[in-house]
């Protein structure tokens, strides 16, 4: 058994939007405030070093992962992981959402969004281009996995990491509050609640959950970051609106207990699934140009 | 109302208060503004920019300005001044009949003819839009918006007159909801009771204005917008054909008063089109 249990510590703030020299500071004001909490890994939202709505700005705070500011956070990781999120370019000059984890001053794993929505009020894949790989990588923890906000929204992400040995999934996002009004709703507030409630009893894992606060030109992002157990309860719960950093216990026995209980990722039926993802691809693609 | 959409405009206030009051303390201050000015007409939908302003900010970090002309009904200023009592805040006052008339006087003699009861609505509206924005530099305070999502949606408002605002927080409200808002978080019961009325002219309402209710015109606008029901779906839930049309014409009709002006492209990178940056840009 490669641990017994960790201290997570989540980053829950606003960005300043299109600042990263101001972001990167606030990055590592709160690697000090881990250290002090004795956390092992801290977690941070969505675009924390650029804001959301980069638009026109992405040219701007998109940074290769050998330019200083990055180099500067993995840099940071030397006494406990960090797990940041940037507009990452690479040398064909592509820009992509990406969350990086490191740990001993090195880059372990980068995760770069796979999807990028555009409906209602959203416009990513405008400026973006989608990752293509959802995969999971070996941290303190075990197996790890990253799903960047949007992704989380896509029924097979979690199962793609669950089905790797997922032990803990990191969801850092940039989630605006909406339809969240009427009395009787929660809106995208309550979606996530119950997916990650939902997910984790599914998977038989923990969901580190970074939801960054603040405003956009009036978009409001909510916060509620928090730590959601294997068997469906929050382990540790953000304030909504506000800033913080939100700690929490991780336990692996927990991980253990959930699995041997309800051993649903035991039995999945993996060659199944594929063979029948497969078929319907190819049913799929006679009609229409699938992908 | 049918209970079932009034259930769904059914606001929880606390976590809306919560969001909105947030949103006026950051957008206010990101920008490098401490203070907001508005225009308080004794109407409910100032009334709760006011009360929201005053709960984000500290009362000494609003100003209200009431703007009377000489017809304004008196009842108008009266409703103001409980608001501003209520919440203990600055005011001023200031009687927009001079530059109205003296600007009607000139304009009526040049055209030859009286000008209309519309044309003189959006000359006090403007004008008032023309002083709050003046007041906005004298002391540096950011101007809020106090129109409410119906009225933005019907396009009942004035273009850059009373449309015209640094940041508006109610405008994702719609009226029946500000009613509501406006309840919880104590507006006057005189204001919160009384018929909604733009009041450029005596005995002008709004409902009387427009040929429907409010109630009626958010209960259409919420199923047209937000669920995005078609005007045939809708008439097919047993509303009014006559209603559910008039109310889909005006809002297609007033598109341009909720748009920035058109730019004919030339460049490859044009404002408005592939120029884009959020407002908070740099902020």
């Amino acid at each position: 058994m490669g641990w017994s249990a960790f201290r997570v510590a989540i980053a829950q703030f606003a960005p300043k939007l299109g600042d990263v020299s101001a972001n990167l500071s606030r990055h590592l004001d709160y690697v000090d405030e881990a250290k002090r909490a004795n956390a092992q890994v801290l977690v941070f939202p969505e675009l924390g070093l650029t804001g959301y709505q980069t638009q026109d700005l992405t040219l701007e705070v998109a940074r290769h992962v050998r330019h200083p500011d990055i180099q500067r956070m993995i840099q940071a990781s030397r006494d406990l992981d960090v797990l940041f999120s940037f507009v990452e370019e690479t040398d064909d000059c592509r820009f992509f959402v990406t969350a990086a984890y490191a740990s001993g001053g090195r880059l372990v794993h980068r995760h770069r969004k796979v999807y990028l929505p555009t409906y209602g009020m959203f416009d990513e894949r405008r400026y973006f281009a989608p990752g293509d790989r959802v995969r999971t990588f070996s941290a303190r923890g075990g197996q790890a996995g990253i799903l960047i906000c949007e992704d989380a929204w896509h029924l097979s992400s979690p199962y793609l990491l669950a089905v790797q040995g997922a032990s803990v999934i990191y969801v850092p996002a940039s989630s605006p509050w909406r339809n969240t009004m009427a009395a009787s709703e929660f809106g995208s507030h309550a979606f996530w609640r119950q997916l990650l409630q939902m997910y984790a009893q599914l998977c038989g894992c923990f969901f580190v959950f970074a939801n960054r606060v603040g405003y956009e030109d009036g978009v409001h992002f909510y916060g509620g970051s928090g730590v959601m157990g294997p068997n469906g309860e929050w382990v540790a719960e953000g304030p909504a609106s506000e800033s913080a950093m939100i700690v929490a216990d991780l336990d692996f026995r927990d991980v253990r207990r959930a699995r041997y209980t309800t051993p649903l990722m035991r039995d999945e039926r993996v060659r199944l699934v594929l063979a029948e993802i497969e078929e319907a691809v190819r049913r799929r693609s006679t009609d229409e140009a699938g992908d | 109302m049918r209970p079932e959409i009034e259930a769904k405009l059914a606001l929880n206030p606390s976590l809306v208060t919560s969001v909105l009051t947030g949103f006026l303390r950051d957008e206010v201050t990101k920008v490098g503004f401490q203070k907001a000015v508005f225009g308080l007409s004794g109407g409910i939908d100032s009334a709760l920019t006011a009360f929201l302003a005053a709960e984000a900010l500290g009362r000494d970090r609003v100003h209200a300005v009431l703007m009377p002309y000489r017809t304004s009904h008196p009842k108008s200023l009266e409703d103001a001044l409980k608001v501003v009592e209520a919440l203990g805040i600055p005011h001023t006052v200031i009687d927009i009949t001079a530059p109205v008339d003296a600007y009607f006087e000139q304009v009526n003699r040049v055209l030859g003819c009286e000008a209309s009861a519309l044309r003189r609505g959006n000359r006090m509206a403007r004008e008032r839009m023309v002083t709050l924005y003046d007041l906005s530099a004298a002391m540096n305070a950011l101007v809020l918006g106090t129109s409410n999502k119906t009225e933005l949606l019907l396009g009942y408002g004035t273009q850059f007159g009373d449309m015209a605002s640094a940041l508006n927080p109610i405008g994702d409200l719609y009226k029946c909801q500000v009613r509501q808002l406006a309840a919880y978080l104590g507006v006057p019961k005189s204001i919160l009771e009384k018929a909604p009325s733009a009041d450029l002219w005596a005995d002008q309402t709004d409902e009387k204005e427009l040929g429907f209710t409010y109630d009626d015109a958010d209960e259409i606008l919420y199923q047209w917008v937000d669920l995005r029901m078609s005007p045939d779906e809708i008439v097919g839930r047993g509303y009014s054909e006559r209603l559910v049309r008039a109310i889909v014409d005006r809002v297609r009709r007033n598109q341009y008063k909720r748009r920035m002006p058109i730019i004919a492209k030339l460049s490859g990178r044009t404002i408005g089109l592939d120029f884009r940056y959020l407002r908070d840009w740099g902020t």
